[in-house]
């Protein structure tokens, strides 16, 4: 193990943001943020669906602004090997609706009301995600 | 109101994803790297979001009812069975494999980079699937 390109600070601050808004969320809507289910939900339920529509232009929305406020450009590096995409998509999209959640609704929301359920599925989805890394890297 | 804050909610979560540089699949592929060049940060995001969020959700949770709407509406499932499980391994693999879970692959949407429209895409799809297949809700 070779520990590289560590930031803590940046790390613990954008965390606190986005626990920010999933205290926002649930003290003014009721409701814990998973953006899975949102996302889900949002084109096949018309329960809420105009609230989860608008959470997830928020969510384009932001990273824009950032740009905007900050004048700092948003670089991301991603495979471009159109088959990996659509399986690791694919992939995303069927394991976190039949676990019920994904990054943030197991391990942010779910975690944070210590829910055994939602720890048990982000020590699962970390270990896999692990193990996924390293056979792609290294066999 | 709560339209509004959704909105919000949403914008907030995004830039939190920018700050803590989440939006990377770069940097999620090193978070996952734990044999290798390990990139230990995103541990801390998920610390930051847990110390705001969890304890306000404990204080909050007893309130009688949210600002804007009738009731709170989270899950209580405490249910492991094998759909938890088989539904984080698989996420856990497509995330792995991409760099990318639900959240920041809708937010880089942002950056009009066409590999994560096509990782966005495809996960809609397994979102379907799901949905299609009723895996939900089938024991």
């Amino acid at each position: 193990m070779n520990i590289v390109n560590f930031t803590p600070v940046t790390a613990t601050l954008g965390g606190m943001i986005i626990g920010l808004a999933v205290v926002i969320f649930f003290l003014f809507n009721g409701r814990l943020i998973g953006i899975s289910g949102i996302a889900a939900n949002a084109l096949s339920e018309k329960n809420n669906r105009f609230d989860n529509l608008l959470f997830l232009i928020g969510l384009v929305i932001g990273p824009i602004l950032y740009t905007l406020f900050t004048n700092k450009e948003i670089n991301i590096t991603i495979s471009n090997s159109l088959i990996l995409l659509i399986c690791a998509g694919l992939l995303v999209g069927i394991g976190t609706r039949v676990s019920g959640g994904c990054t943030s609704g197991h391990g942010i929301s779910g975690i944070g009301r210590f829910s055994l359920r939602s720890i048990i599925a982000t020590i699962t989805f970390m270990i896999v995600g692990i193990l996924t890394v390293l056979i792609k890297n290294y066999i | 109101m709560n339209k509004l804050i959704s909105l919000i909610a949403g914008i907030i979560f995004g830039t939190g994803l920018v700050v803590s540089e989440m939006i990377n699949p770069e940097k999620v592929l090193s978070f996952l790297d734990v044999f290798g060049n390990w990139d230990p940060s995103l541990a801390f995001v998920m610390i930051g979001a847990l110390i705001v969020s969890s304890p306000l959700f404990h204080l909050i949770k007893n309130k009688e009812k949210p600002l804007f709407a009738d009731s709170f509406n989270y899950s209580k499932n405490k249910e492991i069975n094998n759909r938890l499980i088989i539904g984080s391994a698989l996420f856990g693999a497509g995330w792995g494999l991409g760099g990318l879970c639900p959240g920041p692959a809708i937010s880089s949407i942002a950056l009009l980079n066409i590999n994560s429209i096509i990782f966005v895409f495809a996960m809609f799809i397994g979102f379907y699937l799901v949905k299609f297949f009723n895996l939900t809700k089938a024991s």
